[in-house]
């Protein structure tokens, strides 16, 4: 993706919502091909995702590739650490990875695990997997820039499955009590966990209303409407509370065979299924 | 799969322990109405579908909550069911180790906790859900028994002395397909004893779970070269069987310890702090001692000398220091 002239490079590099399509389109891309040779991963979640990951990337993310600790990045968190290949693929689109490492994906000694490990994987703030653990890190992050009167925002994109953990609610509270308005919760509200429905398994809805009664300024958006979602995220908030985004979304959005099914969370897809897939996403035979 | 990993080319017959504990558990709720299932979203991880079918109403699925299971499985024994909360072991007890601490052992809950796919064997997902530091905390709570089975024959056993037992009980079920190694001895499985599968008196190999069988591949390595080996299936951690341990100190050259765990805290530990204090003896730990990189169960086998020739290597170096 080419750098504007102008523009610093730690600016994000896409400009209009095409732009942005086609970025989440390249993560849906990435995270399948390298899901697909590794023989495991979460596809599901990953392209419920990719539009949310598109867009943050894309197009609102300020970070330096060439320096992963810049001290004045925004700061970004996959608390459901299970989508680690849309995650990679991102950071590969914005030049913290070269694009060939992502075939390495969850081979003996890659770089990157099925889970991100910041130790190993430049432009990954903290170790995820266990769910209910993002947010709580967010909250310890915008503190930290709150305390220093920094502008850098933190965003944090947490499962909807995963809000059911208790840490989250903890962290919601406390993010709300200190009025942290350069923190972003993305909630993936996918309607699925890895075994059935959230909504039958231990119900969150009305999810807005509840982060909303928790003192966080929420909003429920199209998580796959890219200008929706480039709207309310590269928006900055003036407010004195912490911004809840519940983006309703579809889990393996883009390939219909996927989309919905609870199955899909970690199913590997087969060779003519990708390609299924591939076509399916490009609108091209392969 | 590199050579010389864990999974040996001519395994005949392996069996899979989280069918032997989903058929087991089913079989104890059609005798016990007590007995009630509580998981964290893991219906699927802890093959719990079978039971589901059988009792919808018996199966508590909390959600992606441990904390909240592991509490909620104290209050369900205190109305008087018999919980067996089956859940990644990592997530029950890294996530919920007070509630197991506070509401289980300290407060005596008749709850029996079943740590599913325990050490390595998530493999490619790595250190975050790799539980092997599981061992370690759970043997640090005052006496809670803790058992490891080492194939289908001892995890239907040790669920059916769990069910009986009155008190709390951490179950380490193993979710890679193993050979049966307790054929043929019955019972597979005596609470606080280990089995002795091998008689020998130059060494000692100490096992249990997924590591059993390797321990048996290099007994049977080192037999070849003339060395006598004594393998003991050391399913339960605590309480441990001193008196074969001390026995194999007294009788063997030396003590190697193989699992699937941290050694530090782990069964390695718990021999360690026995012989130090009744009987000093030279040993060597094996296990997965560290955050492992990425890689494949086999290949983490490999990199941590888990296999049989990493077995039989630790011990010939220990006779020759001798
Ligand atoms: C603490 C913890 N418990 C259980 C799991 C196992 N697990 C991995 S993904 C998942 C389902 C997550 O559902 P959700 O948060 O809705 O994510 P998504 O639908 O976006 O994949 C579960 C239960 C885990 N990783 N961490
Ligand atoms: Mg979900």
């Amino acid at each position: 993706m080419k750098v504007i002239p102008g523009t610093s490079v730690t600016d994000p590099p896409c400009h209009g919502v095409s732009e942005l399509q086609d970025f989440a389109l390249r993560i849906r891309l990435g995270s399948l091909r390298a899901i697909s040779a590794a023989g495991l991963g979460h596809v599901g979640g990953d392209f419920s995702v990719a539009d949310i990951l598109g867009v943050l990337f894309g197009g609102v993310l300020r970070l330096d590739p060439s320096r992963p600790d810049w001290p004045e990045r925004d700061r970004f968190i996959l608390s459901k650490g299970h989508a680690a290949a849309s995650l990679y693929t991102a950071l590969s689109l914005r030049g913290f990875l070269p694009e060939a490492e992502l075939m390495t994906f969850a081979a003996n000694d890659s770089r990157l695990g099925g889970h991100p490990n910041r130790q190993k994987t430049p432009g990954v703030e903290t170790n995820t997997g266990p769910l209910g653990h993002g947010l709580p890190v967010a909250v310890g992050m915008a503190t930290g820039a709150q305390l220093q009167g920094a502008s850098w925002r933190t965003f944090v994109i947490v499962g909807d499955g995963e809000m059911q953990e208790g840490s989250n609610w903890e962290a919601l509270m406390y993010a709300a009590h200190r009025g942290l308005a350069s923190l972003t919760l993305i909630v993936d509200r996918n309607r699925l966990q890895q075994g059935a429905s959230t909504e039958e398994t231990n119900a969150l809805d009305p999810l807005d209303q509840k982060l909303s009664a928790f003192g966080w300024d929420t909003h429920v958006v199209d998580g796959h409407d890219v200008q929706g979602l480039f709207d309310i995220l590269a928006e900055p908030n003036h407010s004195s509370q912490p911004r809840a985004i519940v983006a309703d979304t579809i889990k393996g959005k883009g390939v219909s065979f996927m989309e919905g099914l609870a199955a899909w969370h970690h199913k590997v897809p087969s060779a003519e299924q990708v390609d299924q897939a591939i076509v399916e996403l490009t609108g091209v035979r392969s | 799969m590199s050579a010389g990993t864990a999974i040996p080319a001519e395994r005949a017959a392996v069996f899979d322990c989280r069918v032997a504990f989903a058929e087991t558990l089913i079989a104890l709720a059609e005798e016990d109405e007590r007995i009630v299932a509580v998981c964290n979203d893991s219906v699927g991880s802890s093959n719990l579908g079978g039971f589901r079918e059988a009792f919808p109403e018996r199966l508590i699925n909390v959600g992606i909550a441990e904390q909240n299971m592991v509490g909620v499985a104290a209050g369900l024994a205190n109305a008087g069911f018999v919980p067996f909360v089956s859940a990644a072991s990592p997530f029950l007890t890294g996530r919920a180790m007070e509630q197991i601490k506070a509401d289980i052992v300290y407060s005596g809950a008749n709850v029996k906790l079943c740590g599913q796919s325990p050490g390595v064997s998530y493999g490619e997902l790595g250190p975050t859900h790799h539980s092997i530091e599981d061992i370690a905390w759970m043997r640090a709570l005052d006496d809670l028994p803790i058992v490891v089975p080492a194939d289908p024959e001892q995890t239907r056993e040790a669920l059916h002395w769990a069910a009986d037992y009155v008190g709390p009980v951490f179950l380490r079920i193993g979710r890679h397909k193993v050979r049966s190694v307790s054929g043929g001895q019955a019972p597979a499985f005596v609470p606080s004893r280990c089995n002795t599968l091998a008689a020998g008196t130059d060494v000692t190999l100490i096992a249990n779970g997924t590591m059993v069988e390797v321990a048996l591949d290099a007994a049977r390595q080192l037999g070849a070269e003339g060395v006598s080996v004594r393998v003991l299936n050391m399913a339960t951690v605590q309480p441990l069987d001193a008196e074969a341990v001390l026995d194999a100190a007294r009788s063997t050259g030396g003590i190697v310890t193989i699992e699937e765990a941290v050694p530090r805290g782990g069964m390695g530990g718990a021999i360690a702090e026995l012989l130090a204090e009744r009987h000093p003896t030279r040993m060597r730990m094996l296990g997965t001692h560290q955050f492992a990189p990425t890689g494949d169960v086999a290949y983490l086998f490999d990199r941590f000398s888990l296999t049989c020739n990493g077995v039989a290597a630790a011990a010939r170096e220990l006779l020759s220091d001798s």
